[in-house]
């Protein structure tokens, strides 16, 4: 990292301003669709920086000297090198540099919890200051190639003719590809579904992620010579010993975590009651309300179960759908939500009314079988419980009846069983997650690497995608070793 | 890819397709099924894997027009294509030699009903098949059953064709005549309720092939759950077949009807 920081631009970029003069800079304020606006359709609810604000907000960065955003990136972004390239206008080299490591930078920029990542570990914060907009600048820069330049193919390593499989083409089983495809192997993605992008297509939504973003990394790596196979389920269609036949000599398997979790309780299997998987998958990947065929169930009143991400894409694409009133019931305190901040306060903005320390108890059909009303069980919060969080307590008879159309269930994810259960002595947990070793994502089948969420349960984007990496540079070692 | 290779019109809703699929052809067993979606913005259903022929690399399919995407597919003539096959789905019928099984489709069921019986007969059973529909026109494969069976019973609803009455009648026909070891029943869901009902009543085990609504197939949805032996189980991927005696059959009848 140190090779640019010494390059002579660099050296004159940060004598241009002092350490007070940047620290002096507020942080940029992301523009935005108005809310009484943007629930009326699917467009993008934040609107990107604009060159100026970019290059402002690239100043204020101090380009530390032992910079700690870094270690707070899962894929190591040299977040420095590209920051300063906004600063001095260059940016496709911005992007560039971003690229060196990630395969994904729009959809990174967009849907990282950099408040928990990198941002985290920005010198600001030990400040005092709001950390430097290190994915509102990444994301600006990776939109800035897309608008102003042909699509590059990054530096790849001469093909050495190995053929390598990937099972499953979310945002771990990209950035394997990416990576692998850098190195010089010729690898195929085998994804079950009619479209690629895993997540980043079937969950989250348009207004946070348009697909058309996901689409062009996604050529960007074709661009690569990555191929990719839909309608192929790994397992069934075609099985992990096909594979081998096929010629491949290394196995990823980035199948994650879609097998959603239900709560167990009486009325679960009432028509109106779903798993947020599914009233995604029917609205993003199905367009369902948008012109497909495929049909998924409109109410007036509306009820999420859950604080994560997925809950708060499903109420705001509720709210998009057409719902009157729609209810986040969390069993939690709000200060205990997994969730973004700014999608909350998206949310909020949006009209979400937060039923917070609020646990639905049972749901109660109507004579035809619909879902017609929730009964909750009112919660305070008592000590902290193995996950340091303060566990949530009923507080006895504090039961409330409320009337709702649909019930849309977030409250969490297992890894799918299908893949794993399918491939002979693979080493999986009593969690159904692969077994693999944290350093080098390895399984205890020499050649079949995994990442992402099949191997760490519902987990996020980057953290798959820092996986993917990981696994990719361990499985080179093991075949340039033979 | 997904070419329809042949198509027959058993009756005015009812359609056979023969589809390229080379891999799944290879991969399927008795009892899988696939998604298949048609058009670009088209809807992903389920349909069972009624025949397959390795070689050719083509699997069989048969339809029956009820909603927007089947009458698609119905549209469908040799040489388009569908948009996307994915399976084989499920888990295959468990087959073994139980001695004398019964098998009993009822309107199309007798389709994904078809590879099972010919490999129950070809694993050494005693095949005995109860065809019903609501009408003559309404019996389908019927050759291909007989060329696979011992002994065939067809029902009608209005007595058009074989014997007059619901397929119960022919089931317990078989029951009472003699010992059944194994029953296989696939069909509208009320006709596999009151068959299991019956079969309940003789103490023959008996198995359905579950048709729930479906979206991806893969079990990340939960759209197909059904409650088997009081837990929830998703059919996609743990079925389409389950116990019949454990199946709620009233709560998958009113998650049927959206």
């Amino acid at each position: 990292m140190v090779d640019s920081r010494n390059e002579q631009w660099r050296v004159d970029l940060r004598k241009s301003h002092t350490p007070k003069e940047r620290t002096a800079i507020e942080r940029v304020v992301m523009p935005q669709l108005d809310p009484k606006y943007r629930i009326t359709c699917n467009e993008e609810v934040n609107e990107g920086i604009s060159e100026e604000q970019a290059v402002r907000e690239a100043t204020r960065c101090l380009d530390c000297a032992n910079p700690q955003c870094v270690t707070g990136c899962p894929v190591g972004i040299n977040i420095p090198k590209f920051i300063k390239n906004i600063e001095r206008g260059h940016f496709a080299d911005a992007a560039a540099a971003i690229k060196e490591t990630s395969s994904l930078p729009a959809v990174c920029g967009r849907v990282c919890p950099q408040e928990k990542q990198c941002e985290s570990k920005c010198i600001h914060v030990k400040m005092k200051h709001p950390a430097v907009a290190i994915g509102y600048l990444e994301r600006f820069a990776a939109d800035w190639q897309r608008n102003h330049c042909e699509q590059e193919v990054p530096k790849m390593a001469p093909r050495n003719g190995i053929k390598i499989a990937v099972v499953g083409s979310g945002p771990s089983g990209l950035s394997f590809a990416g990576d692998m495809a850098k190195k010089g192997y010729s690898v195929t993605v085998f994804e079950a579904l009619h479209e690629i992008g895993g997540v980043l297509k079937y969950g989250i939504p348009e207004f946070r992620l348009p697909n058309a973003i996901v689409d062009y990394e996604i050529d960007g790596l074709r661009k690569m010579g990555v191929d990719f196979e839909k309608d192929i389920i790994i397992g069934k269609t075609l099985t992990y010993d096909d594979l081998h036949e096929m010629g491949f000599k290394g196995v990823f398997v980035g199948s994650g975590a879609g097998f959603p979790r239900f709560m167990d309780i009486p009325g679960e299997n009432l028509k109106g009651v779903m798993s947020s998987n599914e009233y995604l998958t029917r609205i993003n990947l199905m367009k369902a309300g948008r012109g497909g065929d495929t049909p998924v169930m409109q109410g007036n009143t509306i009820a999420v179960i859950g604080g994560g991400n997925t809950a708060m894409d499903s109420t705001r694409t509720a709210l998009r759908m057409g719902a009157k009133r729609v209810l986040l019931v969390y069993r939690r305190s709000e200060a205990e939500m997994p969730a973004r901040r700014e999608e909350v306060g998206h949310a909020k903005e949006e009209g979400v009314e937060f039923f917070t320390l609020h646990n639905p108890i049972e749901y109660i059909g109507d004579d035809k079988g619909f879902v017609k009303a929730m009964r909750v069980q009112k919660m305070q919060l008592g000590e902290p419980d193995a996950s340091g969080r303060r566990r949530p307590v009923p507080i006895e008879g504090a039961i409330e009846e409320i009337p709702v159309d649909i019930v849309i269930v977030a409250v969490g994810v297992s890894p799918n069983q299908l893949v794993p259960s399918s491939i002979k002595g693979l080493e999986v947990s009593n969690r159904h997650t692969i077994v693999v070793n944290d350093d080098t994502m390895q399984s205890n089948i020499a050649d079949l690497f995994a990442g992402g969420d099949i191997v760490r349960g519902g987990a996020t984007v980057i953290l798959a995608m820092g996986d993917g990496r990981k696994a990719a540079q361990h499985m080179h070692e093991v075949l340039s070793q033979k | 890819m997904n070419k329809v290779v042949s198509k027959e019109k058993f009756s005015e809703n009812v359609t056979k397709l023969v589809v390229e699929a080379p891999l799944i052809a290879r991969a399927r067993r008795a009892g899988h099924f696939v998604i298949v979606r048609s058009g670009e913005n088209g809807e992903r259903i389920p349909l069972t894997i009624a025949d397959a022929d390795p070689q050719a690399g083509t699997i069989t399919l048969v339809i029956q027009a009820v909603g927007v995407s089947t009458r698609k597919l119905c549209a469908l003539e040799p040489g388009d294509s569908l948009t996307d096959v994915v399976g084989p789905l499920g888990q295959a019928t468990h087959i073994e030699k139980y001695g004398t099984v019964l098998c009993c489709g009822g309107g199309v069921g007798v389709a994904p009903l078809l590879p099972i019986l010919r490999a129950m007969k070809a694993a050494g059973n005693r095949v005995v098949s109860v065809l019903a529909g609501r009408t003559k026109d309404l019996i389908i494969l019927e050759d291909e059953v007989r060329a696979s069976s011992d002994d065939v019973i067809i029902m009608t609803d209005d007595g058009s064709y074989g014997q007059k009455g619901l397929v119960t009648v022919g089931v317990e026909q078989v029951i009472k005549r003699e010992h059944v070891d194994y029953c296989v029943t696939i069909g509208p869901a009320v006709m596999m309720k009151f068959v299991a009902l019956l079969t309940k009543k003789y103490n023959v085990p008996t198995e359905a092939s579950l048709n729930a609504i479906m979206v991806d197939g893969t079990g990340m949805c939960g759209a197909c759950r059904v409650t088997v032996g009081g837990k929830t189980r998703f059919v996609c991927v743990e079925g389409p077949e389950f116990n019949a005696h454990e199946v709620d059959f009233d709560e998958l009848m009113m998650r049927l009807k959206a």
